[in-house]
């Protein structure tokens, strides 16, 4: 149809006589909006895309089980390319474009602090999934996932006593490695053991040969690695090819959250032993529920879950709770329906928001890597965030918004 | 003493790799003079290859050396005649249409195989033992088939007809299309054998440092660099700034970390350029290949 004045005139005349119902009807069933903000191109998509589908899952379960106070969830997802300034553009355009009722968005530590500030500059209900290093405190962030007081301080006396005590250090030369290794040198000091190096790999290194050199000359025990994304995972591979994983075994907080116990081979995989506030394998009705549920909604070429995606899932149900207990989606009642120490039972045990740094009382896994699936060794049930504790008091002062390690953890007070 | 030879044998792998990754862009960019930016995702896809013909069951020494070379070589080809033709001598055009190229690789990749992708083949060939240390025995296997490589173009260039009128080319090509050489078929050649050099690295590549759609990233820096640094001559520019580049990587990471490893890799060639503005072998090496 082209546009003469005539059709124009008939257009928008019947727009404006329509106008009124349409605006009646959307008072009555006004949808709530719920944005996602996730990588599902570029590097991190190996992150973002489950993230995205369990996401999306528990949308589908909240609608199907007949929305929130009466009102229809509606997702809203957007890409953000692994790109730092689609962060801040979408954050920007969840914010005030789609004027959202709660946004869980972000993957790295840097795109979370890229966005954070203008969450609360609008007053934006903002939750982060993602196991990270600690230190957020900030009264409209919400942080669900692990961080390394919960995961390291469990993984590292456990690997010491089966191994030894001389632990080697690789991690990704960002804040979460860096963090990570002062987290892991201080329980290994704190158990009577000894670092004897710790080494740090920008994102992009695919050679690791130099290193298991020097990690041959210093004989340690056992390595522990914060190695991140789809380039480091060279490493397990090279360290097997030099036959090293039959005799200095590998502990981390990091691999199999990018399912990387998938990409890499058996036999180069075999006997490392991982932390994670979930793993797909966790033995519970609850989480046998969880995996065939999301095999179901997934269908064909289903990801395996992780810690991310499965926290985003919970993260995105431990916000309806709140905004049921509220009786509102807004956003300052829903705060304190979540800072009243509201649960959630999800696939990966209860998962508790503790009042005092807005962040996660979950249970902990210890588990070992066999033939391409984790076998849990251990549960520690209910573990509070004791880093973030440290520094961050949201119920003494709740007008924070900061990032407490930002310059690391003796920046911030904390004695290694 | 056993750690002096371990050593040695990572630093010559060091080397190896960055000419093994670096060769097919020195044909395509410093003999061709086209900006390649879909180079590193040429490498993805020798990779991608060699995962899915082992996955099907072929063999994996002919996937690496065989299928992997000839598939992005192919590819290769039908990306000349259909793009890189009409840009000759356009070098902003053709750095932007090679860049549009390696978006679309990566999509392609992503959409088909997904973000990650099991690389479930080990290296082959087992573990060498040297005194105290060990290593992988495919990583002496990859600095025997660089050196090969290295020959072959050499031998081709050198000694062969093909190498003679591709290098006559590449230098005057009016004047060789005035004595009746098809330089539009050599072109299309030469390009196919950049890739396909490109490929046969990243199936070499790809049991040991596994395959992801945006993998090809991580090498292309490093092979400009490389290439760059070597200056006008692709071959002994390509094998002597690998050495000086990689022999730099390797000796400070070990010293220091892999960090400020990569950072004396990148100064050495911020140096190296402000000292010699045409490369190495714009200075040294110049009646060389």
């Amino acid at each position: 149809m082209t546009l003469t004045r005539r059709n124009f005139l008939a257009g928008a005349s019947a727009a404006v006589l329509a106008g009124p119902a349409i605006i009646g009807r959307a008072q009555a069933a006004d949808p709530i909006r719920f944005v996602s903000i996730l990588d599902q191109s570029g590097g991190l998509d190996i992150y973002g895309k489950p993230m995205v589908d369990t996401t999306r899952m528990a949308v589908d379960e909240i609608n199907a089980a007949g929305g929130l106070l009466g009102r229809e969830v509606e997702l809203k997802v957007y890409d953000p390319q692994s790109s730092i300034q689609f962060y801040t553009q979408y954050a920007t355009q969840a914010a005030v474009g789609d004027k959202a009722d709660v946004v869980h968005a972000g993957i790295t530590s840097a795109s979370r602090e890229a966005i954070r500030p203008t969450f609360s500059r609008y007053q934006t209900l903002y939750f982060y999934n993602v196991q990270y290093e600690g230190g957020v405190c900030d009264l409209n962030n919400f942080c669900t996932g692990s961080t390394p007081a919960q995961t390291v301080e469990k993984l590292v006396p456990h690997t010491m006593n089966k191994w030894g005590k001389k632990v080697y250090i690789v991690a990704a030369d960002y804040n979460y490695g860096q963090i990570t290794a002062q987290w892991v040198r201080k329980f290994v000091a704190d158990n009577g053991g000894e670092t004897v190096e710790t080494e740090f790999f920008p994102l992009d290194v695919t050679n690791f040969g130099p290193t298991i050199k020097k990690i041959q000359a210093a004989k340690p025990d056992m390595v522990m690695s914060a190695l991140v994304g789809g380039a480091h995972v060279s490493f397990y591979r090279q360290y097997a090819a030099a036959g090293m994983n039959r005799n200095v075994p590998i502990a981390s907080t990091t691999f199999g959250v990018g399912n990387e116990h998938k990409l890499i081979s058996a036999a180069e995989g075999d006997g490392m032993i991982c932390a994670y506030s979930y793993f797909e394998e966790i033995d519970t009705p609850a989480n046998r529920d969880f995996v065939a549920r999301f095999k179901a909604h997934r269908g064909e070429g289903a990801p395996g879950l992780n810690e991310l995606a499965t926290r985003s899932y919970e993260g995105a149900w431990l916000w309806a709770e709140a905004v049921k207990q509220a009786g509102t989606a807004e956003r300052m009642p829903v705060i304190e329906a979540l800072r009243a120490g509201l649960s959630y039972n999800g696939p990966s045990g209860r998962v508790t928001i503790d009042p005092k740094t807005n962040h996660a009382r979950q249970n902990v896994y210890l588990a070992e890597l066999k033939n391409q699936t984790f076998d849990i060794l251990e549960v520690h049930e209910d573990q509070p965030p004791a880093d973030t504790l440290l520094v961050c008091d949201l119920v003494a002062d709740p007008n924070q918004s900061v990032f407490m390690f930002e310059n690391g953890l003796e920046a911030a007070g904390i004695e290694m | 003493m056993d750690l002096v030879a371990a050593f040695g044998l990572q630093i010559l792998y060091g080397i190896a790799n960055l000419a093994l990754i670096s060769l097919g862009l020195a044909i395509i960019f410093g003999m061709m003079r086209v900006i390649n930016l879909a180079h590193g995702e040429f490498i993805m896809l020798g990779g991608y290859t060699v995962v899915v013909a082992t996955n099907a069951g072929v063999d994996i020494w002919v996937a690496m050396l065989i299928l992997a070379p000839l598939v992005v070589g192919v590819i290769g080809v039908v990306v000349e005649r259909l793009l890189i033709r009409w840009l000759y001598g356009r070098m902003i055009d053709t750095l932007l249409a090679t860049w549009g190229l390696s978006l679309l690789f990566i999509g392609l990749v992503t959409s088909i195989f997904g973000a990650s992708t099991a690389t479930t083949i080990s290296p082959p060939l087992g573990v060498l033992t040297i005194g105290e240390y060990t290593s992988s025995a495919y990583e002496l296997l990859l600095i025997g088939i660089t050196a090969a490589l290295c020959i072959a173009v050499f031998v081709v260039l050198r000694g062969t007809k093909f190498g003679l009128i591709a290098r006559g080319t590449m230098q005057n090509a009016e004047m060789a299309s005035a004595l009746g050489v098809s330089t539009s078929r050599i072109y299309m050649v030469t390009f196919g054998v950049g890739a396909a050099i490109s490929g046969l690295a990243g199936g070499l590549l790809a049991p040991i440092t596994g395959v992801l759609p945006t993998i090809g990233a991580v090498y292309i820096a490093k092979a400009f660099i490389t290439v760059i640094s070597g200056g006008a001559a692709i071959l002994a520019g390509t094998v002597s700034a690998s050495a000086l580049l990689g022999g730099v990587n390797g000796v400070t990471a070990f010293l220091t970390g892999p960090t400020i490893g990569e950072v004396a890799l990148l100064l050495t060639a911020i140096v190296l350029l402000r000292l010699m503005p045409r490369g190495i072998t714009g200075t040294i090496f110049k009646k060389s290949l």
